[in-house]
């Protein structure tokens, strides 16, 4: 277990090295910084400002000089660099904007887990119903909707139609601190939870049903209804649990995409999170911001990949940490 | 969304055959019979038709720019007026079937130059991603050591990186155009058809002809392309048709946030993304383009599902 660990986070740093490099490549190397000056100091600005800046933001430096300076700032310093328009640390702009996804992604991974599992098992149990028939269909059609069409249309229903009813049940834009005011924060995250939660539960339905059918005709389910369990038990309990293990898995490399799906679902709902943040960032060529938060993104999977498979380990005593 | 298709189900156990249709399909190829199975299955077929009818629709975009008299970046101002006094878009009539749009440009020719980007990006995209890890997956589970452990360490680092974020940024720094909606695309996707074709090319790596083969002296890349890859074909085209859509919500994803084809080039993402300001007075501006995005990758799903059920080496031991 702890050689484990100790292998994960080994791997997990290097994961995170090769991360870096990748992003400074992309950021630094080419006509990156070049375009980011000219683009800052104006199409009619002359050479020399547009070298100005590019000297002031510290980009015309040798690459290998920059790549090191760039990680031992993050490294010993944890530092991100300001923003290249408020002179902000890039620490706290993310300081600002992380609690907004971490609310998106919370509550709607709870929720797609919810409808995702039981809607697949649901299926599995009853297959060739009506019920089944049902689930796969809406499993399909929700996995070829994108966020934001389905963030629209809620959005034009809930929002649009009930207000023009006289009900103000739900805000159409913005956020609301929880530390504010819980019941205005549920108001304005039920939408966004449900755009999300609905369009990522389709592939769990399909991974839980499929799991669900397979195991189903195992040996040791029949032994358990032999025993006399009561069905509820026989799915739950001992079908499940089994069944879980693509799904845990399946959420492991979801994680890197949830952030991807939030940043649709914040666009739409005009919700201040990381992926909105991004997103008004390359309007104004904010580089520091913008890398900072496909950084620190990358950190949050790498971390949460290892706690997956521990998860893993625990939920299927058959697998073993090596 | 994810930048992988859908999770398979398991299959239902096909009836078994009547003996005497049996005896009939004898010495059909596999891709024969997986194509009988294919035109059997009635939602596939359906989807198939839809999808010949998108792909007409993008070859023949100018003909819906002729018999409509509208260019597909013309913007209507005066006659026929193609907004509304206060400027807002105009509703389905006899002059725009569809409407028009927030500039008064006609909603229906946009649609159909639309599926023009949506199908060669999921198209070409999917060719790509494809290709790169099908490449790598057979080199890693061929050659193992250490090639398998430098991709499978390469496949973590891609898998980490959230990819959306990271095309924005990418977006940010080069100018937003296809080929980079493309490449970003292969960039994130051929990680996930590495690791399937790899699993397939461990198995297949020990059987008695590739021994034979080796014995014969054929090179490496030989029995990598000749004799391994023909056999880890079906996964491969399995997988590429259920990555068609995936490829079209991401090209689309990209376009509503700005960052995808730039204007004015018809897009239906794009366009969902300017119908975002006025749908609520223009409902047609938001629900055709989106209807047509949705259609589009409803229908290579259920044919991708399709040719899974027709490809799947599990049906044919039955």
């Amino acid at each position: 277990m702890l050689r484990f660990l100790i292998r994960r986070i080994a791997l997990g740093a290097f994961v995170m090295l090769a991360v870096t490099l990748i992003i400074f490549g992309v950021f630094f190397v080419g006509p990156g910084p070049a375009y980011v000056a000219r683009r800052l100091a104006g199409r009619e600005a002359p050479q020399a400002t547009v070298d100005l800046i590019r000297h002031r933001l510290l980009l015309d430096r040798p690459l290998y000089v920059e790549y090191l300076h760039f990680l031992d700032r993050l490294a010993l310093h944890h530092d991100l660099g300001y923003d290249y328009f408020h002179q902000q640390p890039v620490s706290s702009v993310l300081k600002q904007a992380w609690p907004i996804t971490a609310s998106l992604a919370v509550g709607a991974s709870v929720l797609w887990l919810l409808i995702g599992v039981l809607s697949g098992v649901l299926s599995a149990v009853k297959r060739g119903s009506i019920w089944d028939r049902l689930v796969t269909v809406s499993a399909l059609v929700f996995y070829s909707v994108p966020a934001f069409v389905l963030g629209l249309l809620l959005l034009y229903v809930f929002y649009f139609r009930l207000t023009l009813a006289g009900i103000h049940l739900f805000p159409g834009q913005g956020y609301t601190y929880f530390t504010a005011s819980p019941i205005k924060w549920l108001e304005g995250l039920v939408l966004p939870w449900i755009t999300l939660a609905l369009i990522s539960a389709a592939a769990y339905t399909r991974l839980t049903r499929g799991a669900m059918l397979d195991v189903l005709g195992e040996d040791y389910i029949r032994t358990a209804r032999a025993k006399g369990l009561v069905e509820r038990r026989v799915i739950y309990r001992h079908a499940l649990r089994s069944a879980l293990t693509p799904v845990v898995s399946q959420f492991g490399i979801d994680l890197a995409s949830l952030l991807g799906g939030a940043v649709l679902t914040e666009t739409v709902f005009g919700l201040p999170g990381l992926g909105y943040t991004a997103v008004s960032s390359i309007e104004q060529q904010d580089l520091p911001v913008i890398m900072g938060i496909v950084i620190v993104a990358a950190a949050a999977v790498i971390v949460a990949n290892i706690f997956v498979d521990l998860l893993y380990a625990v939920l299927d005593p058959r697998v073993r940490l090596h | 969304m994810t930048l992988e298709p859908m999770p398979l189900e398991p299959l239902a156990p096909e009836a078994p055959l009547d003996p005497v249709v049996a005896r009939k399909i004898q010495g059909r190829s596999p891709w024969r019979l997986a194509y009988e199975r294919l035109r059997r299955d009635r939602a596939a077929v359906i989807a198939f038709v839809v999808i010949v009818l998108v792909l007409l629709a993008a070859i023949f975009a100018p003909f819906f720019a002729t018999i409509t008299g509208h260019g597909v970046n013309q913007q209507f101002r005066g006659q026929p007026p193609g907004l509304t006094p206060e400027g807002l878009p105009i509703g389905p009539n006899h002059n725009f079937w569809l409407g028009t749009d927030d500039q008064g440009r006609d909603v229906l020719v946009r649609i159909a130059y639309g599926a023009r980007i949506s199908l060669f990006v999921g198209v070409v995209a999917t060719l790509l991603t494809v290709a790169v890890g099908t490449v790598f997956g057979l080199a890693a589970g061929y050659f193992g050591r250490w090639v398998d452990t430098v991709i499978a360490r390469l496949v973590d680092v891609v898998l980490s990186l959230p990819y959306l974020l990271f095309a924005i940024a990418l977006a940010s720094v080069y100018h937003a155009d296809l080929a980079i909606v493309i490449i970003v695309i292969a960039f994130f996707g051929w990680a996930s058809i590495a690791r399937v074709v790899r699993g397939q090319v461990l198995s297949i790596r020990e059987k008695e002809y590739i021994e034979a083969s080796r014995s014969l002296g054929a090179s490496s890349w030989r029995i990598m392309f000749v004799d391994i890859l023909p056999n880890v074909l079906a996964q491969v085209i399995v997988y590429a048709t259920l990555l068609i859509p995936v490829s079209i919500l991401f090209e689309a994803a990209l376009s509503f946030l700005g960052v995808g084809v730039p204007p004015p080039t018809a897009d239906w993402g794009q366009m969902i993304s300017e119908a975002q300001g006025v749908y609520q007075q223009a409902w047609w501006f938001f629900v055709f383009p989106s209807a047509a995005l949705v259609i589009t990758t409803i229908a290579f799903n259920i044919f991708g599902d399709g040719v899974r059920d027709a490809l799947d080496p599990r049906v044919e031991g039955l």
